[in-house]
Formats: C-alpha cells, structure tokens, sequence
C-alpha cells in the first residue's frame, strides 16, 4: 500500500472545505469515489477530482503535494494517522483534531489547533490568528497533544488554552495566552502586545522578552525550578523539539491577577 | 516444622534441603532525587524507616540502589526506593503518608515514578492539597507532574507512578552459626552481594533480622512471635531445629518487583555466604517456610545453591 496522495492541480478558484479529506472518512473509499466528493464553499460546485489528482490507497498517511492558502480545514477533527502537507494550509488546519499527527510544510493561517485535544500539528512556516485558540463562542481552546511553529504566530495564540502545550519558535502577535484556563505556551521571540491577559492557570515562556506586562502580573523574583530543567528536557527529546529554554533560572511573575491569579509567566533574567 | 532432608554441603557450608515460601504483593518503585547524593539517601532513609514487616508497619519499603545523575529524571543524584504492600489500597495509603512526611519534608527533593505499569497509583496526586490551592500541575510529552510551592522553593513530584501485581515478598535466607559475631558476618556478606540486585530489597535494618518470627502464638492477638525452633537459647526445651553446634541465626528477607529478582538476590546472597564459608561465616544456610501450603513462591535452595 502506498500513502493516499492529493497532487494540486492548479490554485483553487474558491476557498475549500477538506475537511472530509482525513483517514477515518476516506478509509473504505477508492480513489474514483474520493474524487467525487464536494469541497467547495461557493455555490459553484467543485469536487476533490477538480482540484487534485488521487493516487495511492492508504488513508492512514495522506500527504498533499502542493498546498494552499485557501485549502481550509485540513485535519479537522482528526483521530489518527498522518497528514503532510507539502506548502500553506489555510484556516481551522487541525482544528478539534483528537489524535493524530499533521505536518504543514508551510505556513498556516488562523485557527489551526483550535480546540485540539489530542495530537501533534507542526507548521513549518508562520501560524495565524487564534493558534490553538478558541472559535467565538467557545469557552475552551485548545485542551490536549502538542502544536509546534516554527515561525512566528498570529495575535492571541493559545487563547483559552485548557492542556497541551503550543510552541512558538519565532515572534507572537498581540496578547498571546490570552484568557489561558491552564497549559504552557512557549515563544521563543518576542511577545507583542500584552502576553497572559486575562489568564487565569496555566505557564507562559516568553525566551524573548514582552512589549509589554500587565501591571496585574506580580513579580515573584528570580525562580530555580526543576519543572524548567525537566520541561526543556522532555521537550527536546519528544515532538515539540527543542525549546528556547535550557532550564537556568528565569524571571517568574504570577498573575493574571486581574482575574484568578494562578498563572505564571516565565521572561529570560537580565 | 522446617522441611530439611539430605542436606548439601559446599565450601564446607551445610545447605538445607528446604525452600523459602513466599507470596505475592503489591509494589512499586520511586526515584527520589537531591541536590546532593547525601540529601537523596536522608529522604530515602526516612520514607524506608519503620517499614521492616507488613504486618506491624503497614508496608515493606527499602532501597533498591543509588542513582547517578545520569539515571535520573532531573539529572541529580538520586536512589530508587521499592515498596510492597499486601494489596493496591494499602500500598497508596503507605505511599502516600511516606511521601509527604519523608520526601515533601526532605530539602532539595523531588520523587519521581520509577515503575511502568497499566495499573497506578496516586504519587503526587496524593499530598498536592498541601499547597493549599497554589499546587500547580502541568501535563506535557505524556508525564504528568505536581508542582507544589514549599519554604524552601518547589517541591516537584510525579502525579502517579506504576504498580505492579507481580511482586514477591517474603523470599529468606537462615545463617546459622557457632557464633553470634560468624552470623553477622555471613549475614552481612550475603546482604552485600544481594545489594547489587535491582528490583529486591532487604527491609529488615541493615537488610538483616535476628528476631525471625513464626505464625501465631501463645497469647491470643499475637500474629507473629518469636521462632523458638531457631532460637540458641531454646535448644534442648523446645522443638529445636538447631544442632549442638549452633549458636546464633540470623535471617535476610528479601521482597522483589518479581520472582526472578528474589531468586537472583538469594542466589548471590547465597554464594557470598558459602564463599566465606564456615570458619569465618555460617556452619549452615537453611530457609523458612510454612510447609508450603500457604505462599505460592517456593525458592528451593538447592535450585539456587553455586
């Protein structure tokens, strides 16, 4: 068997919709039938035959040979396999994915990982808005398995996170960790806006410092911890990968105290 | 009554025909870490004390071996601590006190799991309400770990460690000798060798015990008491497993994560004893059983005599 593969004919004229494109749903399809299967989102009708050329017959590792700023919704709800996409996801990538891997060798665009609870997403490239974050409405975000950036992300990372861990190698946008109800989140560069507002749990690395901190976060001082050393340990060696933190000491604030109060901020000393 | 045939002799050293009867418990292992090796093995010696008998502590607990840095969790020095119960309930609850006066209290320590196993326990989980609403738990890369504001900093503790159905407790080894000093000696010998075996500890002080017991007693309410059949100064008005020769036993019980663990204890304790052999050690090595009726584990020593 062979891995189920998507060749990109030509950029879409639509946004699409692939959602249905993940190994549960296309287990027990040929690949004359997966082609019939409508992706589209306008009222032109457009189907995966239009858009791509199938070819292999193991669902449980799908790869997309080219990808797309406007192919929304990869591995949404995913509970295992693979999923490679070779170039830009659009929106919703990984979204409510349970288990699983996706591997986007480009950027992505907002949403991806929202309330994810289980699996591991790693996008090469740059994440949107909302990274691991919450749809409007939703009173959790992400809440179990592991996202990895490579480079920088959109405003409001890990808005509502609940469990897992996101990691940002390069810059986050505004307010990353916003209303965060527990889990880590890790920027490697530098946080825009006011990283950890609202948040009520949960542990925030900002390795490369804050445009700016809420006055409701408090100073605790210089902290040792052995959790530093064992976190930067075991994400070196599992998905995540290294991290830019080595387990030296770092500056701790505990906030946001504006509401609960029981989170804490983790910023380089100096 | 002892099961003791044609007896074997080697090196000089009487081995018994007989076998130790053992039976199944309940176990786990820990890592508890130190900035210093001297801190870990003070929070070690302290979560193993009082933990010789089930019967009167409760839990059989000791220490299984010192763990270099490298071997830990945290990259400091570290022992790995064994403990048995009778059954999973009582296992947690020794655990779990043990774990909160003895390693909470210890300064510099952290405890982490050190047994795989489907069935768990509560390590951490169990004495997080000591922060008192400031415990912190964080789940990443499948380990869950508490975090738990003290005076001194942290105390960082693994929220469950595994457990293990398979273990063996009650695996002995009788050295009698001319003299109490040539018991010791063989004694320490074979607790020395048996050190070296991971997955068994020997509870008793210095891994050995002088009061074997018996089941039962005169006195109503006595579970255990004093094993007249091999005590020196019984000989001649009780029903005396002892010859003439012999005045001092000591014993060493041994309980391991499984069985192959106690009979690889017993067999080297077993071979450093013989090697001493009788003029500086035991005349004679013998086991204690129950007729082996009562525990499923029977260790024959001949089976495990070098």
């Amino acid at each position: 068997m062979s891995g189920l593969t998507f060749r990109k004919k030509a950029e879409p004229e639509q946004r699409l919709d692939l959602s249905v494109l993940t190994p549960e749903r296309l287990a027990k399809l040929s690949a004359r039938e997966i082609a019939t299967l409508p992706i589209g989102t306008t009222k032109v009708a457009v189907s995966v035959g239009d858009v791509f050329d199938v070819s292999g017959d193991d669902a449980s590792d799908i790869r997309f040979e080219g990808g797309s700023e406007r192919f929304d919704r990869i591995g949404e709800a995913l509970e295992g396999g693979a999923i490679t996409v070779e170039g830009d996801v659009g929106t919703r990538c990984g979204r409510v994915m349970r288990g699983g891997r996706i591997t986007v060798t480009g950027s992505a665009g907002s949403y991806a990982g929202s309330s994810m609870s289980g699996g591991f997403l790693s996008i090469a490239g740059d994440a949107g808005e909302r990274l691991g974050g919450a749809l409007d409405g939703e009173t959790v975000g992400m809440s179990g398995g592991a996202i990895r950036v490579a480079g920088n992300a959109g405003a409001r990372a890990g808005d509502r996170l609940r469990r897992g861990t996101i990691a940002v190698m390069g810059d986050a946008g505004a307010d990353a960790g916003s209303r965060m109800i527990a889990g880590t989140l890790i920027v490697g560069g530098r946080a825009a806006g006011t990283p950890g507002r609202l948040m009520k749990r949960g542990t925030l690395f900002l390795c490369g410092g804050a445009e700016h901190l809420s006055p409701t976060f408090l100073d605790n001082g210089v902290a040792d911890l052995l959790i530093l050393r064992i976190m930067a340990k075991a994400f070196a060696e599992g998905e995540i990968g290294a991290v830019p933190f080595t387990g030296n000491p770092m500056r701790r604030l505990g906030g946001d105290t504006a509401v609960l109060g029981r989170g804490e901020i983790f910023l380089p000393l100096g | 009554m002892p099961d003791v045939n044609e007896p074997m002799v080697v090196n000089g050293v009487t081995i018994d025909d007989s076998f130790a009867e053992a039976f199944p418990m309940t176990g786990t292992a820990i890592q508890v870490t130190a900035d210093s090796e001297r801190w870990a093995m003070e929070a070690a010696r302290s979560f193993t004390g009082f933990a010789t008998s089930v019967i009167a502590c409760g839990c059989e607990a000791g220490i299984d071996r010192v763990l270099s840095p490298g071997e830990t969790r945290d990259g400091r020095p570290g022992v790995r601590i064994l403990i048995f119960s009778m059954a999973k309930d009582g296992l947690a609850k020794q655990l779990g006190t043990r774990l909160g006066q003895c390693i909470l209290t210890s300064p510099s320590s952290a405890c982490y799991a050190d047994l795989e196993g489907e069935e768990r326990i509560d390590l951490g989980s169990a004495i997080r309400y000591f922060a008192d609403g400031w415990q912190v738990s964080k789940k990443f890369e499948g380990k869950h770990f508490w975090r738990m504001p003290v005076m001194e900093g942290e105390f960082l503790c693994e929220a469950e460690t595994g457990i293990t159905g398979d273990g063996v407790g009650g695996g002995n080894l009788l050295f009698l000798a001319r003299t109490s000093r040539q018991a010791l000696a063989a004694a320490e010998a074979a607790v020395a060798a048996m050190n070296k075996v991971s997955g068994a500890i020997m509870p008793f002080p210095g891994g050995i015990v002088r009061s074997g017991s018996k089941v039962g007693g005169k006195y109503k309410n006595m579970m255990a008491s004093t094993n007249d059949a091999y005590c020196p100064t019984l000989k001649g008005v009780t029903n005396s497993a002892l010859g003439p020769e012999i005045g001092s036993v000591l014993e060493i019980v041994i309980d391991g994560l499984t069985y192959d663990a106690v009979a690889d204890a017993m067999r080297v304790g077993l071979k450093a004893a013989v090697d001493l052999g009788p003029e500086e050690g035991a005349l004679r090595i013998g086991a204690g059983n129950y007729g082996g009726n009562l525990g499923p584990h029977h260790f024959h020593l001949k089976d495990l005599a070098p």
